[in-house]
């Protein structure tokens, strides 16, 4: 291949990663000013995603011409398809950080107040996510199938978080229907936050792609629906035989 | 700004009383690669030969039309062809090196233009053997007769022998149809590597290639221009339907 190839590669690589990285960065921003109900931050993030949304539109372009005008094939073909693929799963994360942080202007503006046990399992779930991230990014930066599908397997612990969360919730909402507000918030951004995780399993299924050319599913929940069911109880059930033995 | 290097107005070609060329308007961008694509028979190696005189050694050809090169009309009473095909070289289809050593191909023309010392010669062949991306193949072979080495080989040789006289514009007449997929990379290389000192014209039949190294293309089809753009635009999104079924392989 041309050496003009492999540096359009490179950049292609390149520009996939920094825009990676600067959606880590969103996520984190976009927790921070949910918790401190910080609508200045919040403010950031959303006008931040419009660099995030031209950085997948130019790497989308960089991909095409790459395609149209070298016709890679192999493994050539399937890294350009990845990162193309992959830069969508991206752009979508940053859409939902930015989503989440037009809620927190809305709670801060109507004054909704907080749940701060669940806060503090949205915080597990940015600094689960982001570790995933880049534990994905590095992943495609070294052609590592079995790390990615190891991350991918992390999503089951972000969907039990999202389960426990939104129990909490709920049960906010049976005591108290003046909550309704705020736990319609709460449930909309763990959502978001639990299909940040299926995005990062998308990109982990593009790493697997890219480097052996299987299609394949990574997905633990959609693998085994009733997986995130079973270890809840089974795990509750043995919160339960514990605590009645330390009685 | 652009930089046009050559203007052709209206080329019209004709051997005999067939008019081969319909009336060709074309411009090329100075120190750009432009690739001239088409099916058999579409014009475009004549046309290219119009640009450095080649067709005048066919009896029946006759051209009409103007082409400009740096502001100067090509085909004005007075111009030295000779002078003329110093500013333009040509690399031909089939590997063509002379007989004898790689150093005296690439000395060919240096020494045409009367400069026999060695000690000149020498670091001129060594510089155009060095962009022509060949000299590590050859540099411990300089006597070595040309003909002994590959078909890819043998045309960066020629490439060399036709950088040696630093001419401005480069015409190439599908430089490695006779060529294995290795050996052309390294011929594309090549190109992509000197462009920036001349400015490349080249016939292919090869899309792939133009779309890999060239900057525009122009599609030729029937004697007729049909669409020239940017090799970018065209390969993603062809304006006329004709050059879209020629992309995609439904004639030619």
């Amino acid at each position: 291949m041309h050496d003009s190839f492999l540096e359009a590669l490179n950049h292609l690589q390149g520009s996939f990663m920094s825009m990676g990285i600067n959606v880590s960065e969103q996520i984190y921003q976009a927790i921070e000013s949910f918790k401190n109900k910080d609508d200045k931050l919040a403010e950031q993030v959303i006008k931040h995603d419009e660099n995030i949304n031209s950085d997948e539109i130019n790497l989308e372009k960089e991909a095409l011409n790459l395609i149209a005008l070298q016709q890679p094939v192999a493994n050539d073909f399937r890294s350009i398809i990845s990162f193309l693929k992959a830069s969508s799963d991206l752009e979508r994360i940053g859409d939902h950080a930015a989503t989440i942080s037009k809620e927190t202007i809305r709670m801060k503006k109507d004054n909704i107040g907080e749940f701060k046990d669940v806060n503090k399992i949205i915080s597990k779930m940015e600094v689960k996510l982001r570790s995933m991230l880049e534990a994905t990014l590095d992943a495609f930066l070294r052609g590592d199938e079995s790390s990615a599908r190891l991350t991918a397997q992390d999503d089951i612990l972000i969907d039990k978080q999202f389960v426990i969360a939104r129990n909490i919730v709920t049960n906010e909402i049976k005591q108290n229907t003046k909550q309704i507000p705020l736990v319609g918030s709460y449930l909309y951004t763990i959502r978001l936050l639990e299909r940040i995780g299926d995005h990062i399993v998308n990109l982990d299924e593009q790493v697997v792609y890219s480097h052996s050319g299987k299609i394949i599913e990574l997905n633990p929940g959609k693998l085994k629906p009733d997986l995130i069911r079973k270890e809840l109880q089974a795990e509750s059930g043995s919160g339960k035989s514990k605590s009645k033995q330390n009685k | 700004m652009n930089q046009d290097i050559i203007i052709s107005k209206n080329v019209r070609l004709y051997y005999g009383q067939k008019e081969a060329l319909h009336g060709i308007n074309l411009n090329f961008i100075k120190n750009k690669i432009t690739a001239l694509i088409g099916p058999s028979g579409c014009g475009k190696s004549t046309y290219l030969r119009c640009l450095d005189r080649m067709n005048d050694l066919i009896p029946e050809a006759k051209m009409t039309g103007t082409i400009k090169i740096n502001n100067h009309d090509i085909y004005a009473p007075r111009v030295n062809v000779a002078d003329l095909r110093r500013e333009v070289g040509m690399v031909s289809q089939q590997p063509n090196p002379f007989p004898f050593s790689v150093f005296d191909n690439v000395a060919y023309g240096l020494r045409l233009e009367g400069i026999k010392n060695k000690k000149k010669l020498a670091p001129i062949v060594e510089s155009s053997l060095k962009q022509a991306a060949i000299w590590d193949e050859v540099k411990d072979h300089l006597n070595d007769n040309a003909l002994s080495f590959s078909g890819g080989q043998q045309q960066r040789i020629c490439i060399a022998r036709t950088l040696a006289i630093k001419p401005k514009i480069i015409l190439l007449d599908e430089p490695t149809s006779a060529l294995d997929p290795i050996s052309s990379f390294q011929v594309e290389n090549t190109l992509l590597s000197i462009k920036k000192d001349y400015t490349i014209i080249i016939v292919t039949h090869n899309m792939q290639q133009a779309s890999r190294i060239s900057d525009r293309t122009a599609f030729f089809l029937n004697g007729k221009l049909i669409e020239f753009d940017d090799t970018k635009r065209m390969f993603l999104n062809p304006k006329n339907e004709k050059t879209n079924d020629y992309l995609n392989g439904k004639f030619g």
